[in-house]
């Protein structure tokens, strides 16, 4: 399956001149950008690893589209997103955040359902087998 | 309009009977609003041979200390202190209307009471026979006051980081019919439209607990469709089950009832009153769920240009009341909206400071002092071939909810799911790469159909349809607005 996380998983993946106009979009609005990974993309796992810090020094797409390709060297099995984050007062949060880097099989989740007392039913959601990286 | 204040100062203020309200202290062309003010604009309509200063002091006194006749008791009070006041009376150019401009004191108002501030505001006087009719078209709710609220339980940043949602509209469908389907059935819809890209799905305001569908069915159903989506996408979805019923006790088991099968948001109806909202708002808060207000029968009152109260102030209401959500307009869709008066909601929801502007209808200043913001929701005869559009006129921090136009895709809800998001994915991916993406959004989405099957049969259905009536409402833009 497809994972759908990020603002644009319903678009084809992104080419590298299309990855660089959304960087360029963060870029002049200030946001720095910054790479993260990970084999478990469970919809609730907020803190994928981070590739090294936010680039806040980045004023061009060099630094971060070379992290980019160096985070898919080491982890060419894992998902990797690329965010832009605003600081100014009132957002203080992330602006754009879309994966760049899909694992060549993707898993998905399992749901697991325990049955309980008059229908109610508790839901678990699982990532399926974890992938080697 | 300032005229000849001082002719209406009477020689005998205490004089018992019937003294003009302007005569009283309820009209000051001379005072000075201050910060702590709450300010009102009132737009109204005076009775034959009532002046219009008169008029608007009938306003200031029967929201404050006034009743019909002078009373004496007024002497054991600082009732100069009490009183509101009418600071200003501006005409209408090319009507008989006149916005009245007037100052409350923040003493007059019990903190963090929305019940309160209103039945003080609107409480008496909307029926005042020397009135041909009254609106109340905005209130500037000064820090002081704002800080008395929490405002909305989550707020747009805490729902996006909860959600993992960022960088373009939310989008959301109402489940159709929307009278009638089993709980089974029903669930259906919402796996469906979950499952095929929708991030919610929604209770109607109707929808509460009826013969053919009880309340904790729909709920069961609901969460088993929300959790079989939430699977097969790896997404956080979500379906508003609307707690709506006759009393709290009801409300607040249907509510923890969805807390425990671990839905992520509920509704309710804004015709459940201001202290139910309040009520819900505070239960929203401790138990981490997210809070959705539908806008249900608002339109009896704030519609007619002449009467009643402006949607802006409904909006600055709630989001003091602490929603999450608010229905506020679409511009392109089937019900009413001028496109510059739902800016004017749509940033008074979401802004933290705006300055007055008559373009959008805005009468004054509004700081919030950083209350969470509360995410507007565009629902109502939109399609996804009006992306560019929706993201034109409503921006990002948008729920946009597209019921007839997920549900009616002739190849199936999740197709019609799926259409929606690739539309505004691809708009959302042409803004940021520096697209005129208004005039161009018709090529944007067509290139965007060509490998997404599901989006070039929305756009061949819906291509034609277009809600373009006249609004009954404007702003006036009257230069003059601002305090």
């Amino acid at each position: 399956m497809r994972i759908t996380q990020g603002t644009f998983s319903y678009l084809a993946d992104f080419s590298e001149e299309e990855i660089k106009l959304q960087m360029r979009y963060c870029l002049d609005n200030g946001w720095p950008i910054s790479i993260e990974h990970t084999d478990d993309p469970h919809p609730r796992n907020s803190y994928w690893e981070m590739w090294g810090l936010p680039m806040f020094d980045a004023r061009d797409l060099d630094l971060p589209m070379q992290e980019l390709h160096n985070c898919r060297e080491a982890f060419p099995n894992h998902y990797i997103k690329l965010n832009g984050y605003d600081r100014t007062k009132g957002k203080q949060t992330t602006m754009l955040s879309f994966i760049v880097h899909r694992p060549k099989e993707e898993p998905g989740f399992s749901l697991d359902r325990t049955e309980g007392a008059d229908r109610r039913i508790q839901y678990t959601i699982r990532s399926k087998a974890q992938l080697a990286s | 309009m300032s005229g000849n204040n001082t002719s209406l100062k009477s020689k005998n203020r205490w004089a018992a009977g019937v003294t003009p309200y302007a005569e009283m202290g309820y009209y000051d062309a001379d005072y000075e609003p201050k910060a702590t003010d709450i300010l009102c604009a009132f737009r109204l309509v005076p009775q034959e041979g009532v002046e219009p200063i008169e008029a608007a002091a009938a306003v200031a006194g029967e929201s404050s200390t006034a009743t019909w006749t002078v009373v004496w008791t007024d002497r054991l009070t600082p009732h100069e202190h009490y009183q509101a006041k009418c600071y200003r009376v501006d005409p209408v150019p090319g009507s008989d209307q006149y916005i009245a401009y007037i100052a409350y004191d923040l003493d007059l108002f019990e903190e963090g009471s929305i019940a309160n501030l209103t039945s003080s505001i609107i409480g008496n006087v909307f029926g005042f026979k020397a009135l041909r009719s009254l609106r109340l078209e905005d209130m500037r709710i000064p820090p002081h006051y704002v800080k008395t609220f929490q405002g909305p339980p989550h707020g747009i940043v805490m729902e996006r980081e909860y959600l993992n949602k960022f960088g373009r509209p939310l989008l959301g469908a109402t489940v159709k019919p929307k009278l009638g389907l089993s709980a089974r059935n029903y669930g259906r819809v919402v796996y469906e439209a979950l499952r095929g890209g929708l991030d919610f799905t929604k209770d109607d305001e109707n929808i509460n607990s009826q013969p053919f569908m009880r309340w904790r069915d729909r709920y069961l159903f609901c969460m088993e469709a929300v959790n079989r989506a939430v699977a097969a996408t790896g997404e956080i979805k979500g379906h508003y089950l609307n707690v709506t019923a006759g009393t709290m006790e009801e409300m607040y088991e249907r509510a923890d009832f969805a807390k425990e099968l671990g839905s992520v948001i509920v509704m309710i109806d804004l015709t459940i009153g201001y202290t139910a909202i309040q009520s819900m708002s505070k239960w929203a808060r401790k138990n981490g769920v997210i809070l959705h207000l539908h806008r249900a029968g608002h339109g009896t009152y704030t519609r007619q240009k002449t009467h009643g109260v402006n949607f802006r102030v409904i909006s600055k209401w709630m989001r003091l009341a602490g929603v999450d959500h608010i229905h506020a307009g679409t511009v392109v869709g089937k019900l009413e909206g001028d496109p510059n008066a739902i800016r004017g909601y749509y940033n008074t929801l979401r802004e933290n400071k705006l300055e007055a502007d008559p373009s959008q209808g805005l009468y004054f200043e509004q700081d919030w002092a950083s209350l969470p913001a509360t995410m507007p929701v565009a629902s109502g005869g939109i399609h996804a071939g009006q992306m560019h559009q929706l993201l034109h006129y409503l921006g990002e921090d948008v729920v946009l909810q597209f019921g007839g136009g997920t549900i009616g895709h002739p190849a199936g809800i999740a197709q019609g799911a799926t259409a929606n998001r690739v539309a505004v994915e691809a708009m959302i991916q042409a803004r940021n790469e520096g697209r005129d993406y208004l005039s161009e959004g018709p090529e944007i989405l067509a290139k965007a159909a060509r490998w997404s099957p599901e989006l070039r049969k929305a756009l061949e259905i819906w291509k034609d349809v277009t809600f373009d009536f006249e609004s009954t409402d404007v702003p006036d833009a009257v230069a003059t607005l601002t305090v």
